[in-house]
């Protein structure tokens, strides 16, 4: 299912680019500290450099465009992992979260020893499961301030309106952190683990010459045995 | 896939062969893929608009896609959905104003001498003063007004049900039709609304916004609110009104936005 993965990256790339379209049009957010604005959602270099401005209509009709392929990928990336029982590689463990720290330390080169690691080491474990439920946090912000009467309810799950619409931008920040820190993950892993995610193996050279272990979907440094075909 | 590649050949293939052609095979597939979704977004991007007809300004197939939506959508409509409504306290005092089409560009409009129009048919047409529509029941509403925007605002308006005023001016048999139009006096501005949301209990044709009379920039003498849809289907100034069994014009849905702009 390392395909999900493939699709998700341009449908988000024009659901965050065609959001952004809908933002000009009321960009009220901003992040102030004791009354002091600190950052103003957008600067105008920023809009101009885009083509943001005065494309509300354009942009709304790309979002509610390819929100069902962020929906229906979605959907089927959770199905499937569910069925195969990848999720048991994906799901953070009860120490997960003391081993987290330990790979942000080395990951840092502060500590030496290498955490423990199955496919996915357990910062991978959190960051790719917390990457899926702001999925869906999206869908479901995403649904409450498009239809907040008739999904009434879903939007005061959100916390109203004003929240949802937060959620949905905040969730969207969140995105774009993410996706920075993955791809300097993914070029520190380098070559081989890049081609993995692709064909869905990676190659490990062991004693007697190579062997092929196939591995399934692995956006970072992770050599597992999975079948898969 | 692999094992029968195996059989086929003569001589088993090296492991590093088949780490090759596997290779060989994903990449090739990724970038056939990379480059059939590139050039359908090509497509897209730069696909033609729509003929300009009821709805204009929108690349043809996501007009499309807007229409199909709509379909989907309309499936969880019904009347029993309230937008959610709040204590007369929290409506704000300024209401702000957002357009003035068919507002600011109708200098020669008098509203002591406005009547409703409402088109009955071809030939026909009912004359209705304000002093009738602000006979019927009055109905309050203090509701979250969302604009397409982004912004919204708890306001408080008065009027009659649309509903009740279909029926009391026996225009139900006419409301089936399944849309009603509306126009400003002068034409400029115009909105396209379908059955269902018409009949919805929270759309009324106001006369009254936080208990006064409505000023000319909010739509006097008479308005529309329809807390089902976005801002720029609350028509204000509703010189004529009719019926038809077809989308009637839409002044955004000419200028790309969606039809149904539901809420």
């Amino acid at each position: 299912m390392r395909w999900t993965h493939w699709v998700n990256f341009p449908v988000l790339a024009i659901m965050i680019w065609s959001g952004l379209f809908i933002y000009w049009a009321n960009d009220a957010y901003g992040i102030s500290i004791f009354g002091f604005s600190v950052i103003k959602f957008f600067p105008q270099w920023f809009y101009q450099y885009f083509h943001i401005p005065h494309r509300l209509a354009e942009g709304m009709a790309f979002h509610f465009f390819f929100m069902w392929f962020f929906a229906i990928n979605g959907l089927l990336y959770i199905v499937y992992t569910i069925f195969s029982g990848a999720w048991r590689e994906l799901v953070p463990k009860r120490n997960s979260f003391k081993e987290a720290w330990q790979v942000l330390l080395y990951d840092l080169h502060i500590r030496k020893t290498t955490p423990p690691q199955n496919k996915y080491n357990a910062a991978q474990r959190i960051a790719y499961t917390a990457i899926i439920i702001m999925g869906a946090g999206s869908l479901i912000t995403g649904l409450a301030i498009y239809k907040p009467v008739q999904f009434y309810w879903l939007c005061w799950l959100c916390g109203g309106y004003h929240l949802a619409r937060i959620f949905h931008f905040a969730l969207t920040i969140g995105y774009v952190l993410f996706f920075t820190v993955h791809i300097i993950q993914v070029v520190l892993a380098g070559w081989n683990n890049f081609r993995s995610v692709i064909s869905g193996f990676e190659v490990v050279e062991s004693e007697p010459g190579i062997t092929k272990k196939e591995t399934e979907k692995l956006p970072e440094n992770g050599i597992g045995e999975q079948k898969e075909d | 896939m692999e094992s029968e590649n195996k059989k086929k050949t003569k001589t088993p293939l090296t492991i590093e062969q088949k780490i090759k052609r596997r290779n060989f095979i994903s990449f090739g597939a990724f970038f056939a893929l990379s480059g059939g979704a590139f050039a359908g977004w090509k497509w897209l991007l730069n696909a033609q608009n729509e003929t300009p007809g009821i709805t204009a300004g929108a690349r043809k197939p996501l007009r499309k896609a807007m229409n199909k939506t709509e379909l989907f959508f309309r499936n969880f409509f019904s009347n029993k959905h309230l937008a959610k409504t709040y204590p007369k306290e929290r409506a704000v005092k300024n209401v702000r104003v957002n357009g003035l089409i068919g507002i600011n560009d109708d200098k020669d409009f008098d509203p002591m001498a406005w009547q409703l129009e409402v088109e009955i048919s071809r030939t026909k047409s009912l004359k209705i003063g304000i002093e009738e529509i602000k006979a019927l029941p009055k109905t309050e509403i203090i509701f979250d007004f969302k604009c397409v925007e982004g912004w919204d605002q708890i306001q408080h308006w008065a009027g009659v049900k649309m509903s009740d005023f279909i029926v009391h001016f026996g225009l139900d048999e006419l409301a089936e039709k399944g849309y009603m139009g509306l126009e400003t006096p002068n034409g400029r501005y115009y909105v396209g609304l379908e059955k269902d949301s018409v009949l919805h209990p929270q759309t009324i044709l106001a006369y009254e916004m936080n208990g006064q009379p409505l000023t000319i920039n909010h739509g006097a003498p008479l308005r529309l609110i329809i807390p089902v849809k976005y801002g720029i289907k609350n028509l204000k100034r509703i010189g004529k009104m009719f019926f038809s069994s077809t989308r009637p014009k839409d002044y955004w849905a000419k200028r790309g936005y969606d039809y149904y702009s539901g809420l």
